[in-house]
């Protein structure tokens, strides 16, 4: 499973994007999973108001299913103009 | 003149001299004068859209020459619309430019939106987005969208034939320090010129009804490997219209309760005789333009609690341009000096500058 990174999140990890192995990846069954596992491993992630996931270029919501070969983006609003 | 001017885009197939009139009809607001602001309103004006409207109530500084170059050194302290209406009305003299020297306001916003067709949003603030994306679906306008972070840019479409809107994408507003700005993270130069000509374009096809708007789609730019990609989301049926609330739009202090106040009444409690100390937390190139009276100036990323001036004084009152750098400066300190007690103006420099600008 692949997670890109955008805006503050990208900072917040510290790479474009993140890999996670199958073994992992497979117990991650919702986005919701997967928030809660990345809001563990980066606990700033938890600051943010609102961040949209998108899996596999459409925006998705906690509650719909992962599958191990998505490309997941995390997009929180951007401030600059 | 006006005849040959726009030869080369009325030669344009799918876009022709039905394409020029309707730009010609167009009413377009673009809100803000700065990175962004400048390439959107320099390419509408071009183009031909009839009347431009541009709010913005910051003056040109230095550090902006570099992705603002319709501005010169000798603009430097006018106020950018005053000298982007000039810059504009040289290029293209046939249309209407309107100036508003002032920073948008929720009490002021629904008449102004009466005046157009269409906003193009080019603000360094998140809460006037969200206060952008509120107007646009009361009035019924669409708004397109265009945001900076580092060496990314983001584009959309919001409220255009029904589709979704920036609180479809983004439900919550950030609270103050949670998304950094542009003066705290820099910018490149030519990244505000690629994102809002991206905008412009969006624009002049909205206006047109040529080719695919970005409705419903967020585009996604990366400038360091040059990859850009769209994602797809849709109306959320929960987001409903609301009252613009004067509250509703600045930045929530997430430093706990009580800490945030209002510029006025700073101004109150000064001229009660409350014995405090008033530390500007901008960038000192910023302070040396201008400052509120008395102020100190600590720039954010050096302030530190052993700060001598701390020790003397029960109220420490902190500002900056638009209260977010004031919240997080009020977050770092919070619960490491006893004794103090620690306020965020929230409107910042903003609102002094809107409410008298003698007085700088």
């Amino acid at each position: 499973m692949k997670v890109l990174l955008f805006g503050v999140t990208r900072d917040i990890v510290g790479e474009a994007a993140l890999s996670i192995p199958s073994a992992e990846a497979g117990e991650l069954a919702t986005v919701g999973a997967l928030k809660a596992f990345l809001r563990h491993r980066y606990p700033a992630l938890d600051h943010l108001s609102s961040l949209a996931v998108a899996v596999n270029k459409a925006y998705a919501t906690d509650t719909d299913p992962l599958d191990t070969q998505d490309e997941i983006a995390l997009i929180p609003p951007v401030s600059g103009g | 003149m006006t005849g040959s001017r726009y030869n080369r885009q009325q030669k344009l197939q799918g876009f022709g001299p039905e394409g020029q009139q309707r730009l010609e009809r167009a009413r377009v607001l673009v809100v803000g004068a700065g990175g962004l602001g400048v390439p959107v309103s320099q390419y509408l004006a071009a183009m031909g859209v009839g009347t431009l409207g541009i709010i913005d109530g910051d003056r040109v500084e230095t550090s902006n020459l570099h992705r603002q170059p319709a501005y010169t050194p000798a603009d430097v302290g006018q106020l950018k619309v005053d000298v982007l209406q000039e810059v504009l009305h040289r290029q293209n003299p046939d249309i209407t430019i309107r100036a508003y020297p002032e920073f948008l306001e929720p009490s002021k916003v629904s008449n102004l939106l009466l005046a157009y067709d269409l906003v193009v949003d080019a603000t360094d603030r998140i809460p006037v987005r969200y206060l952008l994306d509120d107007a646009c679906v009361l009035r019924g306008i669409p708004w397109v969208y265009g945001a900076l972070h580092g060496f990314e840019g983001q584009v959309s479409v919001f409220n255009y034939q029904e589709g979704p809107t920036y609180r479809c994408l983004f439900p919550k507003m950030p609270k103050a320090g949670e998304i950094p700005d542009c003066n705290t993270l820099g910018t490149l130069g030519v990244l505000p010129g690629i994102i809002g000509t991206l905008q412009a374009l969006e624009a002049v096809k909205v206006l047109c009804g040529i080719g695919e708007v970005l409705r419903g789609k967020l585009l996604l730019y990366n400038a360091l490997d040059q990859r850009m990609q769209a994602i797809a989301f849709p109306r959320n049926p929960q987001q409903q219209p609301r009252r613009l609330d004067a509250n509703a739009y600045q930045y929530v202090a997430s430093c706990g309760p009580g800490t945030g106040i209002s510029l006025s009444e700073y101004q109150e409690r000064k001229a009660g005789g409350e014995a405090h100390l008033l530390v500007d937390v901008r960038e000192p190139e910023e302070f040396d333009r201008a400052h509120l009276p008395d102020a100190i100036n600590i720039p954010l990323g050096n302030l530190k609690p052993d700060q001598p001036e701390f020790r003397q004084t029960p109220h420490i009152y902190f500002y900056c341009k638009s209260g977010s750098r004031s919240a997080q400066a009020c977050q770092r300190l919070e619960g490491l000096l006893d004794g103090v007690t620690l306020y965020s103006i929230e409107e910042g420099m903003h609102t002094f500058f809107n409410l008298d600008n003698e007085k700088i």
